[in-house]
């Protein structure tokens, strides 16, 4: 099968099905989900393709649906979801059982629901006059209250009561309202019946039910006496702009005592009523909830059908249809495997016919990715998708990248919490995926576990090598310095320093990584360490690039491009290492060539100090004098002015074949496009293809011919930018490789400041008291070392690695201009539903 | 001065076996191409990362600058070297 290296071969091909077959045979491809449809009505518009109807009625079913859901979830029911289990497409007809289903169940549903809005109001009126009955006869009682009425009788007199001529009648209404409106309400009542009014009023203290938003409302009974009946209209108005219910209430306590029977009576019977009504709703959602999610995915693969469908073309005889799709040339046989089962499946007797077809048009790009390549093939895509057969990046990103990210990230520590964090999502795939966590920051994280996993396990090796955890260091092999100095020297001197050409060092370097001592020196580590990582830095950079440019021979092998190997690939490659893989070279010499020599301390021997660190070049002046011709003065008398005889020399030849090597990029391609085109001017016919230029890969047809005709000036003008490209991209990217020393020493200082600052103090701290502090601190210092430095440390060396593998490794091969294969798949179509829903 | 034969050997022949011994043992199937190129960047990359470190220190140019309690603590638990 295809491997990760280059995308697929693909093949146009036309498919003819017989109409009675297509949705069978349609349906049996999307579950394969190895072929994508071109759109060969792109003129029609959406809504006088064939099928538009079908479409409709699926929308229609899927509206249908989400009410259902909706009304499941507001009940909370349960929604049976069997993993592993997905109904096939139905058959056409069988749409129609469904549309009856669906149709009977929401009618069903809203006759349910409509009944059950009526009843709740029902029961909110007869609850609300329970209350006020109960509430106004508080009022009553006290009025009644002998005491009270004559207080009452003695301040109006019997002139008051007698002053209109008639006999004073106070008329009363009772009604309840939301509670926030009570003090709107009173003062509204008071300004405009001048104060004539008298209001009383009491909580309700259970809330009640809203039957139309079914929300709980806080509401409050409330009783408002007043004389005469101009008021009485002027109030019941105040009450209706208030939304108040108003309810009758009889005078006379026996009227209000039998009312209140009758009301409880009725209470009573419509809660049994509406008991009822909620059992069978719930009966109802209980059923459906058991297939909703079965329904749903059946209707989707309806609805994906027949909107393939109406991407095909009907034949003339409209017996057949036509469609065009691109495949996979390795997936043929499965394919017509499917297309044979769906022709069985709908009882056709003519089988659909897969014919290939020659294009001039570029083909999609298809990677067969699994779960572990996925996410890799991801970081390549979010730069751009390969061109059509192009050398893929990501089978190497999976180990450069986290290669990259580690040199940044170089901690044991840090790199075991982020080995842990992505070893437990790999470990716990299967139930977290299952989980459907909704969270956008989680799904990242999650999508990437594989290589959060590598990326923590290469920064743990590192960090091992940098001698690195949570910035202190470990003593596995037994340090290669020893301390010399006697006793009254220590006593004397702060800061000693160990000799390098004494017994101070033990003559052979630490086995694996960096010695634990340096981890101690505070005065100098930086010096070293920062000497070591730029050294490793560039030496990384430059190994990536020609890597990179390796990649680029491989295109240009693949797709037959001659000429491009010779005056593309030959010169870039000579170019980047004359210049910067010598300069490695004279790094790695430096190391092995300069050094201190045992029992030699002070020696002033001429071999001796040559070879001392005293006279140990500046690799960085050194290639800058190179680039320049200059010749240094060695300010150092008793040193060699060159690192090896014959340096100058053949830097010199060095930098001069550089320097060839720019016109050959720059006039090589457009020199032999003129030469092939003058030859076959002077023949006097046009070849096939221009093989030398853009040659053809594998049996595929021709691309489109515009390339022949391209002006000259514009392959003068492409090539130049290209050069300038590479040859200031070589420089520039060769010191952007230097960002993995900055990022490193930022992540160690960080550590080795948080370590200090807060842990240290924890761990100086004595006593019992000591402890509590400790466990303070540590708190902060744990916080603080998976917020900043796994996580924000972490993205920023994420970002860079990202930055080094899109520009600075890329740019020298790929191209990605491609265009991705996007199947017909119901997976993919169901997934994305899923989500949108949610 | 210089290099030690043990360790160059002993993580040397390590990465050349997982770069170079095992890409032959990766386990057909469509996959095998793909297990093949990382066994191999993995040794190769971190087999040069281990190089760098070893011939960094290999011919120390300075030595470690120590305070003086370090460097009591060095000598009580690292011992004195073998000369004195």
């Amino acid at each position: 099968m295809g491997s990760l290296f280059r995308s697929e071969e693909m093949t146009l091909c036309q498919l003819f099905l017989q109409s009675e077959a297509a949705y069978a045979c349609v349906s049996e491809l999307g579950e394969l989900g190895l072929v994508q449809f071109r759109d060969l009505n792109p003129d029609v518009n959406a809504f006088q393709r064939k099928f538009v109807n079908e479409v409709r009625r699926c929308d229609e079913m899927e509206r249908k649906l989400r009410y259902l859901e909706k009304e499941i979830r507001k009940d909370g029911i349960p929604m049976l979801e069997i993993p592993g289990e997905c109904p096939e497409a139905p058959q056409p007809r069988e749409m129609i059982d469904l549309e009856a289903t669906f149709e009977k169940l929401e009618n069903e549903l809203r006759e349910v629901n409509q009944n059950a809005e009526a009843l709740k109001r029902n029961y909110l009126e007869l609850t609300e006059l329970k209350h006020i009955l109960r509430k106004t006869q508080v009022f009553f009682d006290e009025m009644a209250d002998p005491s009270r009425e004559e207080e009452q009788v003695t301040l109006l007199g019997e002139e008051g009561l007698m002053a209109g001529g008639q006999a004073l009648k106070l008329g009363f209404v009772a009604g309840v309202i939301l509670r926030e409106r009570i003090p709107a309400f009173e003062r509204m009542l008071w300004r405009a019946c001048r104060g004539n009014v008298f209001l009383r009023q009491a909580e309700i203290d259970t809330p009640l039910e809203d039957p139309s938003s079914s929300d709980q409302v806080y509401k409050s009974v409330f009783i408002i006496f007043f004389q005469g009946d101009q008021l009485k209209t002027r109030v019941k108005k105040i009450c209706e702009g208030f939304r108040a219910t108003l309810y009758p209430c009889p005078e006379a306590p026996a009227d209000r005592r039998e009312m209140a029977m009758g009301v409880m009576t009725r209470i009573e019977d419509l809660n049994t009523v509406l008991g009822q009504t909620q059992d069978h709703r719930h009966r109802v959602l209980v059923a459906a909830a058991k297939n909703i999610k079965n329904w749903f995915v059946k209707v989707r693969k309806i609805k994906a059908i027949y909107h393939t469908l109406n991407l095909f073309n009907l034949d003339v005889t409209q017996k057949c249809l036509i469609a065009e799709c691109w495949v996979p040339a390795l997936d043929m046989e499965t394919i017509q495997l499917a297309l044979r089962r769906g022709t069985e499946r709908s009882g056709s007797s003519v089988p659909p016919i897969l014919n290939r077809m020659e294009t001039l048009e570029d083909p999609p790009t298809y990677n067969r990715n699994n779960k572990f390549t996925i996410a890799f093939q991801n970081l390549i895509y979010a730069y751009g998708v390969a061109t059509y057969r192009e050398v893929n990046p990501a089978p190497y990103t999976i180990i450069t990248f986290p290669f990259l990210f580690a040199v940044m990230f170089g901690d044991l520590g840090h790199g075991a919490l982020m080995a842990a964090f992505g070893f437990w999502m790999c470990y716990k795939e299967k139930p977290l995926q299952a989980k459907k966590i909704d969270s956008e920051i989680w799904n990242i994280f999650f999508g990437g576990r594989y290589i959060i996993l590598l990326m923590g396990l290469f920064s743990m090796y590192t960090g091992l090598i940098y001698n690195d955890i949570f910035s202190k260091s470990l003593n596995i092999f037994g340090s290669s310095w020893r301390n010399n100095y006697n006793i009254s020297t220590l006593e004397e001197n702060k800061l000693l320093q160990l000799n390098p050409d004494s017994w101070d060092y033990l003559q052979s370097p630490y086995p694996f990584g960096i010695d634990p001592v340096w981890q101690l020196a505070e005065a100098n580590k930086i010096i070293f360490m920062n000497a070591y990582k730029m050294k490793i830095s560039i030496i990384i950079g430059v190994f990536h690039m020609l890597f990179g440019v390796c990649m680029s021979l491989w295109n240009h092998l693949y797709f037959k491009r001659r000429i491009s190997i010779y005056v593309e690939f030959v010169p870039q490659i000579i170019f980047l290492t004359v210049l910067f893989f010598y300069m490695v070279l004279l790094m790695f010499m430096k190391w092995t060539f300069y050094g201190a020599t045992i029992d030699h301390f002070g020696s002033q021997e001429e071999d001796i100090v040559k070879s001392s660190g005293f006279c140990a070049p500046s690799i960085l002046i050194t290639f800058i004098n190179m680039m320049l011709f200059k010749t240094d003065e060695n300010p150092r008398t008793q040193c060699d002015p060159t690192m090896y005889p014959g340096q100058i020399g053949l830097q010199k030849f060095f930098v001069l074949v550089a320097l060839v090597c720019v016109p050959v990029m720059l006039f090589g391609k457009p020199y032999f496009i003129m030469q092939e085109r003058k030859k076959r001017a002077l023949q006097g016919q046009q070849p096939l293809a221009e093989n030398a230029e853009n040659g053809t890969a594998g049996g595929a047809p021709v691309p489109a011919s515009h390339h022949q005709e391209e002006d000259i000036s514009e392959v003068f003008i492409h090539q130049a930018i290209h050069t300038i490209e590479y040859v200031l991209g070589s420089i520039s990217h060769t010191a952007s490789y230097l960002r993995l020393w900055a990022l490193s020493l930022a992540h160690a200082q960080l550590a080795e400041v948080a370590w200090n600052m807060l842990l240290r103090k924890g761990l100086k701290s004595g006593g019992y008291e000591g402890g509590v502090f400790l466990y303070v601190v540590f708190a902060g210092w744990a916080a603080i070392s998976v917020s900043i430095l796994v996580l924000m440390e972490g993205l920023s060396a994420f970002l860079h690695t990202l930055r080094l593998h899109w520009v600075e490794f890329q740019s020298k091969f790929y191209a990605g201009e491609g265009y991705l294969f996007q199947p017909f798949s119901f997976e993919v179509i169901l997934d994305s539903a899923g989500q949108g829903e949610e | 001065m210089g290099a030690s034969f043990l360790p160059i050997t002993v993580f040397t022949v390590l990465w050349g076996v997982v770069g170079i011994v095992c890409p032959f043992f990766a386990p057909k199937g469509p996959n095998r191409g793909i297990i093949q190129v990382v066994l191999m960047l993995t040794a190769a990359t971190c087999w040069l990362f281990w190089l760098c470190a070893y011939m960094a220190q290999m011919n120390p140019l300075i030595g470690p600058r120590l305070s003086n309690d370090t460097l009591i603590w060095i000598a009580r638990t690292w011992g004195q070297p073998y000369t004195v």
